[in-house]
């Protein structure tokens, strides 16, 4: 009953707000219908609708689940800094970022969802109703990962706001514990993620020990790009406090992580290159282009100098500390990491295929209207969740002030 | 095993109803059966009579033509193996087309099981500089040789190791198979195959009713619809009733064999005893049990 | 069991027929050879494994028996370029023909039959005998199943070709063939 409440306030919630909050929730609400339609293309005609082939059996939407995996890890991930450096704001911290995993592994679910020709057909890779097939497959591994990730964020989440909402002491014995195994949860869902790729011998590009740390490092320049964004804004619009000193630690940390992925990247293309066995056609492919097929360079060279401005915006003290430089800094890596996942590290896999044959892969405007409306759907579910949350936490919208108004109410 | 059966159609018919129920009100019942269908290793004997009953009936339904689905099981004592003779393969393309034919592969969009690669006699078995669009006037063209590539049957198998839904397996014999009903289309086994011998359904495949063909295999050539993956099955439906497949009977020089390996006295076993033999790829471990050798 | 029992089995083969006639030309190869009754040639027998490979040559045309002319003819064993009749052959001949010559196969006194080297006679049902004779090794792969080609039951009946199927026994060099389209080039 008392959650119930809960649930009806939060809903109340969610249709209460500005001109601007109503304006970009018809925006969202636009790109979803407009990705809808292309996404009931797909539905209907099947995935011929993609520009993905035989050739290229995975592209675009993989590589949006890919990255996704990443923002949804690292956003927990910063909960260990948040402690190691005992900033205030922890509890908070931990909400939003909580919150921004739960909506992108709900959009990761949703891109694996369409990217699958038999969408129906989901329940079959479910343990007792189908046939799953742990633990050889790493996409049953990913999928169970990502569902108990999905669900602990949502408990700690739910209940932290519960809590506050009804103005009791959340129980730290219950929290905590949970709070600390969503770490290595979020460090497990991205390394599992790697090891679907990394697990094809098939696919040399992929076929590297170096993946999965190499994926870590990656996401933790991204998830924190879009926290430090998020806690910016809600800094100015809420009561939320974050001091700047907090901000630069993350920035610093981020340094750090782009370090430690610069490395691993040169260890890897040092390896490819001077040894230079039949694996360094892919790389080829993907920083120079095959012959006449130079499609993808454009992507992975603006991923490359994107990431090294970035690097280099980060490591200067002056800039860093800097907001303005600091958030272009933020928007150059976030972008850098986008097509780092979502192009250059799927097609090269592909490209050429396994019989050396080229299909040059573009993602078609079916892929790029299906992924704008898991996108627009993950940002109305995020707008919701952090309205809620900024309502609850900041807000002072509790139980009690429910209560007032319905007293008001009866009054009048 | 009963109690099992009745413990999970249970579980599932509970789970399932409404949203199966929701997602597919409209439909007829045995849409519904079709939907709710177990993966074909599960299936009793009763269920699969019934299962392929209701296909021959759909089929008939939809083509105007009587068709025979089987649903034989492997031959004890055998194990298929293929050879291929690449000092003879011409790269004239006949097997390519055999096999679309025997197999009800769609017309379009095309799906073609086997890929025919030239290569150039200077650089050797080189996939990066091979080519799969030749179409001069006559094959063999000089300095060329040809490749032709399907399903390699891998004794360890890498595509059946990462179904997440146990939709593809290796069947006594040795021929890796995928139950068309059970299959979700996430391509993995696509990503993980190093022989591009699996095949996607883009789109509705398409086979004129005057070329389908009639005897059928629920784990072979029956007919497919849109999202599943599809693969060479060495013409299971041929293979188990002792038939050679297709593409052995079309090749008009004789370049391709096929047999028992666990028969000494088979041509396959003459061959791996006899002639100079190499499989593709064979740093990844993957056991193919289809090989390529040199007759002369 | 099944397996067991095939390979105990006699396998009788038999053989269709391409359409092209080697040794002659022939014009209605194709309705001779249906609505004749077909014979078999015993291609081995393993004693000890009782299995039996056969195969049915292919049809002979107009021009057979080979006797129909030339027994009104004088023989003439000297070697020399034939002009007035097989000229189509001589003009296609490549089949080491710096040191071969009709004789070398064709017996001269009877006409209807092959010669080995040995002078055996042999009817040109088992031309493959005399092929043998020169290519060892293929006879022996042929034997196996593994030159050439087959049709039929992998384990049980199979359909043998002679050499004469596939090679024209003047000019044995496989034909060049058109080749099939090729796949359609996906493009995005």
């Amino acid at each position: 009953m008392n959650f119930i409440r809960f649930a009806l306030g939060s809903i109340k919630i969610v249709f209460k707000g500005s001109r601007v909050y109503y304006a970009w929730l018809i925006f969202l609400f636009l790109l979803i219908v407009w990705g809808g339609f292309g996404y009931a293309g797909q539905l209907s005609h099947g995935l011929i609708k993609t520009h993905m082939r035989d050739s290229v059996s995975w592209a675009f939407y993989i590589g949006n689940f890919t990255f996704l995996v990443g923002v949804a890890a690292a956003a927990v991930m910063l909960v260990i800094p948040a402690y190691v450096y005992n900033w205030k704001p922890i509890k908070e911290i931990v909400i939003f970022g909580e919150l921004l995993a739960v909506c992108a592994v709900i959009m990761c679910i949703s891109f694996i969802v369409v990217d699958i020709g038999n969408p129906l057909k989901f329940w079959h890779m479910l343990p007792i109703v189908g046939t799953m097939n742990f633990p050889s497959s790493m996409l049953s591994w990913d999928f169970f990962v990502l569902l108990i990730y999905l669900l602990i964020n949502l408990f700690v989440v739910t209940y932290l706001l519960y809590c506050i909402f009804y103005k009791k002491e959340y129980n730290k014995s219950i929290v905590l514990p949970i709070v600390l195994f969503s770490i290595p949860m979020a460090v497990a869902i991205h390394t599992v993620t790697a090891f679907l790729y990394n697990a094809l011998p098939a696919r040399v590009f992929w076929n590297s020990a170096l993946l999965a740390p190499r994926f870590l490092a990656s996401a933790f320049c991204s998830g924190p790009a879009i926290l430090l964004i998020l806690f910016q804004i809600l800094r100015k619009t809420t009561k939320f406090e974050i001091k700047d000193e907090a901000i630069w630690r993350i920035a610093e940390l981020m340094v750090y992580a782009m370090f430690i992925y610069l490395f691993f990247t040169l260890a890897e293309l040092f390896k490819e290159f001077y040894s230079g066995t039949e694996h360094i056609l892919y790389w080829k492919y993907l920083l120079f282009g095959l012959g006449e097929n130079k499609e993808i360079v454009v992507y992975s060279w603006s991923s490359i100098i994107m990431g090294v401005i970035a690097f280099f915006i980060f490591l200067i003290p002056r800039t860093r500390k800097n907001l303005f430089t600091l958030n272009i800094g933020i928007v150059l890596i976030y972008f850098s990491v986008y097509i780092e996942k979502g192009i250059a590290l799927i097609i090269p896999g592909f490209t050429p295929d396994v019989l050396g044959q080229i299909y040059v892969y573009t993602p078609s405007m079916t892929e790029i209207r299906t992924a704008a409306m898991i996108f627009s759907l993950g940002f109305l579910l995020f707008t919701f969740l952090s309205k809620i949350a900024i309502a609850i936490i900041f807000d002072n919208y509790n139980i009690d002030s429910l209560k007032q108004k319905v007293k008001i109410k009866k009054i009048a | 095993m009963e109690k099992e059966n009745s413990r999970r159609s249970f579980i599932k018919n509970m789970s399932l109803a409404t949203f199966s129920a929701l997602a597919l009100s409209g439909c007829d019942t045995k849409a519904l059966d079709e939907f709710l269908q177990e993966n074909f290793k599960e299936l009793s004997k009763k269920e699969k009579d019934r299962i392929i009953k209701n296909l021959e009936a759909k089929y008939k339904k939809q083509y105007g033509k009587d068709f025979h689905v089987s649903a034989k099981p492997a031959i004890d004592r055998t194990l298929f193996g293929y050879a291929l003779d690449l000092s003879r393969c011409i790269g004239c393309r006949k097997c390519v087309y055999a096999c679309v034919d025997e197999n009800n592969q769609s017309r379009d969009p095309q799906i073609h099981w086997i890929q025919v690669l030239q290569m150039e006699n200077e650089k050797g078995i080189d996939f990066a500089h091979s080519n799969i669009h030749y179409n001069p006037e006559e094959v063999p063209e000089d300095g060329h040789f040809y490749l032709p590539v399907a399903c390699q049957q891998c004794r360890n198998p890498q595509c059946t190791t990462v179904c997440p839904t146990k939709a593809t397996w290796t069947e006594p014999d040795g021929i890796v198979v995928v139950d068309y009903n059970w299959c979700i289309g996430c391509r993995y086994c696509m990503a993980a195959c190093p022989y591009g011998a699996r095949h996607f359904n883009w789109g509705e495949p398409t086979v004129p009713t005057e070329e389908m063909k009639t005897e059928l295999h629920y784990l072979g050539n029956r007919p497919r619809k849109k999202g599943v993956v599809e693969k060479c099955t060495f013409c299971i439906q041929r293979a188990r009733e002792g038939k050679y497949p297709s593409c052995v009977e079309v090749c008009p020089v004789g370049a391709r064999k096929f047999g028992n390996l666990l028969d000494p006295e088979s041509e396959i076993r003459y061959i791996l005893e006899n002639k100079r033999v190499l499989i593709l790829k064979e740093e990844l471990n993957t056991q193919p049990k289809f090989y390529y050798f040199f007759g002369i | 069991m099944k397996h067991k029992k095939y390979r105990n089995k006699t396998a009788t083969i038999i053989v269709m027929t391409f359409t092209m006639l080697l040794f002659f030309s022939c014009h209605e190869t194709d309705s001779d050879f249906d609505n004749n009754e077909i014979q078999k040639v015993y291609v081995e027998k393993k004693a000890d494994k009782n299995i039996e490979y056969a195969t049915e040559a292919p049809p002979l045309g107009d021009d057979f028996p080979c006797s129909a002319c030339h027994d009104y003819r004088e023989p003439n064993p000297k070697r020399r370029e034939l002009v007035e009749w097989h000229d189509e052959i001589v003009a296609m001949f490549h089949h080491d023909s710096e040191n071969r010559w009709c004789l070398d196969c064709h017996d001269l006194v009877q006409r209807d039959s092959l010669r080995l080297a040995s002078g055996k006679l042999l009817s040109f049902k088992e031309s493959y005998k005399l092929c043998g004779q020169c290519h060892g090794d293929k006879l022996r792969d042929w034997k196996v199943g593994i030159h050439g080609k087959r049709k039929g039951f992998w384990n049980g009946e199979k359909e043998y070709l002679l050499c004469v199927h596939c090679h024209n026994p003047h000019s044995p060099k496989f034909q060049k063939l058109k080749p099939e389209p090729p796949p359609e080039v996906v493009e995005n």
